[in-house]
């Protein structure tokens, strides 16, 4: 062949790694940045803050005070007895976050386990574990959160974590939050396990006697990564989301323990008098959730473009 | 396929079987019934001793799910506590559609008392389901045949927005401009509370009015989701083969969008209608708190908070029994309209 | 006979994030009153989508019309409405698919499939529809077609999908029905049968035919002329007989030595085509095939050869772009 030198697969850009390609295509969703950079925002708020505020001030009562709007001295107003939303903010922010992340931690060890068990083992243990899913799931979650909160209620100590204090509650909203919302994530891993198990590489790894454990753990686990992520990811939405409910309601972390959620506790009846008392922490949980929903979607995009968001 | 519908039914009774006990051990712990029963007065260790043999607290708690599930009627009770059972007992138990009966409304029938809240929360309900059907198929087939126009790219963002806002956000936010604000300004403004004004009655204007705000959030986050997804569904069909087949062979356009699109999207669409309906209740605890609205949400909050577990029970199997009969019926659905699926 | 439709210097491109796909750069053609024409080339040569943009089945944006006219009767196809489009849709010109297992609408009766052509164009009512269109099924060989009108998709086999899809694309009787690669998909024996059916309807009624294939054996028996495809380029076109006994391009010669032919011998190994199809992103400089072509010459990646005649009998059509004379390997 003469001419080498200019073959048009020169002209070609050098193929990419997948974790670049990942970035390349995460990176174009340009909502998925604006999640990114907000969720940054808001870790900085709720964590740097507490340089500003001391979580004694946050949790200090002053009734002479009660349901002040928006001043100087209290920017974000003052609660139904009297304590700084601008600080409650702060702290409940730290522990909403901490409770999103945590239980959707706890969620996705759930999930990812009973999926998988009944993925890899099938038979009997399949069709036990898939009864006791689909019994969660006709149950809608708000109402097995709500009758789970009370159940646990007030089991549980105050625990003191690094000097601080919290209430007990927190602990009982995350397990409650982690093990009622486990189901969709168990199906799709198991369904990734059920046609992934049958690959030659599962066969092969077999063949050489490679324990199940490392098996399941191993081969198949990473191959099954990406949706994972995806909903893990929008566990901590979802979960965020959760425990502002179930506080909205009035079941979720007690007090003086301040998370966004139970901040709106009570708060339907100051809707006229003093709006201040919801739409502070209220926004903070729809920019939270939303900045989440959006690096979720940014995600599914760039790990597993074959599934299109629902 | 009516052998698909009794095997499927006859599967649904373990699992109904196991969730009831489930709850049954969650419900031993929910609050002091006796509290709700006695009043005032159960002070007295020996009042709470004659309450807990007349709820049966004092038995195993297998026996009193048996009690609960099969009735007690065929036995003796012993409700004095001198060890001789000598009162026969009344409950018919679940298996004979007897759900007990109230703690907090004294003696009345689990059944009556959510049957009286249960039209309220369907009127929310199904209104709200309708409103977002309809809008949520305008909205996403209309961004689905104009895909990246800016119609399109602001109905998705708006969507994306409402998918992620909690109910309780919104319905506050919308008392807060809508009943509050325009209040305020002098402006006609909606009720936001209850389902009527109690010095005009019960009329339907009444009720309609007050419809409005529960109805716009209760819709809100589901016409988000759906728009969302039937938008993606309807994309999804609109690159398949048989569309361009369609086009080939010069139809006219609304005859490819609605009939040869739209009954393939429809598949997808069902499904998720249909098993997400019954989840439209967990809104609508939080949308019938807000808005006082005297529905079944609102019922299952005042009585956990006052353990009156039979009415709690109650709710919580009727909710997991219609969460399976749609489920059924999601699934006969889909195998009417895919001439593919064949249950036998 | 005269002529059906007249392309001229059709140019397409598609938007797509990586950039701009070139996928036809400039190609012209005649296709005369029931003449068969075989369009020949690789997957993404630009066959298929130069096809589908005469019947505006080409979804814009990404795709983009860049150039050129497509005359039918006295109209430029490219220029209709959306309104008048449908009109030539299925009447005037019909097409058929490579996939029969998708091409078909799951939800909707074969009947219903076939009769919605009738009702929409020819005004017939659902009676007539009917009878009509069992008539139909018969004719492309599926037996029993008042019983099976009735039937879902999923209820047939890949070749009598591809029978219905015929049926459908001729029952408005147009003078023009574009196969793209319909045989592609099935068994060979499959394959024979529906060139088999597609001949014998076309001496029934008369229609001009364009088949795309990438199979250069398929076409031998059906095809009046031959155009082969490279790059969204037209490379060489002839009639079928001079095409297989002196082809005048390298990539139909290579594609002809990559045949599989009975009067070889069986050890001998199918000559493949080295290299891979070009990048569509980048419009190249000079001839397309250059960086595969075993004749290359230095010219050759500066100038895009035009289609020109070549050889003694340039009386025959016979015209190909090439700057080279492949039975020597010398300039032209």
């Amino acid at each position: 062949m003469v001419g080498v030198s200019r073959s048009v697969d020169d002209l070609l850009t050098p193929p990419l790694t997948l974790r670049q390609l990942m970035w390349l295509r995460f990176r174009r969703h340009k909502m998925a940045l604006f999640g990114v950079a907000m969720l940054i925002l808001l870790v900085i708020y709720s964590f740097g803050g507490a340089f500003f505020f001391s979580e004694a001030y946050a949790n200090t009562t002053n009734t002479k005070m009660r349901l002040q709007p928006p001043m100087a001295g209290h920017p974000f107003g003052t609660d139904t007895v009297g304590r700084d939303i601008l600080a409650r903010t702060i702290y409940g922010g730290q522990i909403s976050l901490i409770i999103g992340l945590t239980a959707a931690l706890v969620e996705t060890i759930i999930g990812v386990l009973v999926g998988a068990l009944a993925g890899y083992y099938g038979g009997l243990l399949d069709s036990v574990l898939m009864r006791v899913t689909e019994a969660m799931l006709s149950v809608p979650q708000l109402f097995l959160l709500i009758v789970m909160a009370k159940f646990f209620g007030g089991q549980i100590p105050d625990l003191t974590v690094m000097g601080r204090t919290f209430s007990g509650s927190v602990i009982v909203i995350i397990s409650i939050i982690g093990v009622t919302s486990w189901m969709y994530l168990a199906r799709i891993v198991r369904a990734e396990f059920l046609s992934l198990k049958e690959n030659e590489f599962v066969l092969a790894a077999r063949a050489i006697g490679t324990p199940r454990w490392q098996i399941i753990f191993q081969h198949i686990l990473p191959n099954s990564i990406a949706p994972i992520i995806v909903s893990a990811t929008l566990g901590v939405a979802g979960a965020i989301g959760t425990e502002a409910y179930i506080s909205f309601l009035g079941m979720g972390v007690r007090p003086p323990t301040a998370t966004w959620g139970n901040m709106l506790d009570g708060a339907y009846n100051y809707i006229e008098t003093a709006p201040w008392l919801w739409i502070f922490p209220g926004m903070l949980i729809v920019l939270t959730v939303l900045s989440i929903n959006f690096v979720g979607d940014g995600l599914r995009d760039a790990l597993d473009p074959r599934s299109r968001a629902t | 396929m009516t052998r698909y519908v009794i095997r499927r039914l006859l599967q649904a009774i373990p699992l109904l079987l196991f969730i009831s006990m489930v709850l049954f051990v969650l419900m031993r712990n929910i609050g002091d019934p006796l509290a709700t029963m006695g009043g005032r007065r159960v002070t007295r260790s020996s009042d709470r001793e004659r309450l807990t043999r007349q709820l049966g607290l004092d038995k195993p708690l297998y026996v009193q799910y048996f009690y609960w599930l099969i009735g007690n009627d065929w036995t003796k009770m012993d409700l004095d506590g001198d060890g001789v059972a000598e009162t026969p007992g009344r409950m018919r138990g679940v298996l004979r559609g007897d759900f007990g009966t109230s703690l907090v409304n004294r003696g009345k029938p689990v059944l009556e008392v959510i049957w009286e809240r249960l039209p309220n929360t369907l009127l929310l309900m199904i209104t709200s389901e309708v409103v977002v059907i309809l809008c949520a198929l305008v909205v996403g087939v209309y961004s689905a045949l104009r895909q990246y126009s800016l119609t399109d790219q602001i109905v998705t963002t708006i969507s994306f927005f409402g998918y992620s806002l909690p109910i309780f956000f919104i319905a506050l936010l919308s008392i807060y401009i809508f009943a509050v604000n325009f209040k305020r300004w002098g402006l006609p403004y909606l009720p936001a509370v209850g389902m009527f004004d109690p010095q005009v009655g019960k009329t339907p204007s009444q009720v309609i009015l007050h419809m409005v705000l529960p109805v716009f959030s209760l819709s809100f986050i589901y016409l988000a989701a759906y728009s969302r997804y039937i938008r993606s569904t309807m994309l999804e069909v609109l690159s398949q083969d048989y569309i361009r087949t369609a086009k080939s062979k010069g139809l006219p356009r609304r005859t490819i969008i609605f009939l040869h699109a739209l009954k393939n999207a429809a598949l997808p669409i069902v499904t998720v209608v249909g098993l997400d309906l019954p989840f439209l209740l967990a809104g609508a605890v939080v949308t019938e708190r807000i808005f006082a609205w005297p529905g079944m949400g609102r019922l299952f909050l005042d009585h956990v908070s006052r353990a009156d577990t039979p009415v709690v029970m109650g709710i919580l199997m009727l909710i997991s029994i219609a969460v399976i009969v749609f489920q059924l019926i999601t699934d006969i659905m889909y195998a009417w309209l895919d001439p593919r699926i064949r249950y036998d | 006979m005269g002529t059906l439709l007249k392309v001229t210097d059709l140019e397409i491109r598609f938007h797509i994030p990586e950039g701009v796909v070139y996928a036809v750069n400039g190609i012209s053609y005649i296709i005369a009153e029931g003449e068969t024409l075989a369009i020949v080339g690789e997957s993404g040569c630009g066959k298929s989508v130069s096809m589908m943009s005469i019947l505006g089945l080409i979804p814009i944006p990404p795709g983009e019309i860049a150039g050129g006219s497509a005359v039918y009767q006295g109209r430029d196809l490219l220029q209709l409405s959306d309104v008048e489009m449908e009109h030539v849709r299925g009447t005037d010109i019909s097409m058929v698919f490579q996939e029969p297992m998708t091409a078909l609408n799951p939800v909707l009766t074969i009947g219903r499939q076939i009769t919605e052509s009738l009702t929409t164009h020819l005004g017939m009512n659902d009676r007539q529809a009917e009878e009509r269109a069992a008539q139909l099924l018969e004719a492309v060989g599926i037996p029993d077609g008042v019983r099976r009108l009735g039937d879902y998709p999923h209820q047939f086999s890949g070749g009598m999908r591809q029978r219905v899809m015929i049926a459908i694309a001729l029952s408005c009787n147009p003078s023009l029905l574009i196969a793209d690669e319909p045989t592609t998909a099935l068994d060979v024996t499959i394959q024979a049968q529906i060139v088999e059916l597609v001949i014998q309807l076309r001496e029934q009624l008369g229609m001009a035919i364009i088949w795309i294939t990438h199979d250069l054996g398929v076409v031998a028996g059906l095809a009046d002329r031959v155009i082969v495809m490279y790059a969204g380029y037209i490379v060489e076109e002839a009639e079928v007989d001079s095409l297989y006994n002196d082809p005048r391009h390298p990539y139909t010669l290579a594609l002809l030595a990559a045949l599989p032919r009975a009067d070889r011998r069986r050890d001998r190994r199918l000559a493949s085509i080295p290299g891979a199809p070009p990048n569509l992103l980048i419009k190249p400089q000079g001839c397309p095939f250059a960086p595969r072509c075993q004749f290359v010459l230095d010219r050759c990646w500066s100038d895009t050869p035009v289609l020109t005649p070549t050889g003694s009998d340039h009386g025959n059509g016979h015209r190909a772009a090439c700057w080279v004379n492949v039975k020597t390997g010398a300039p032209r």
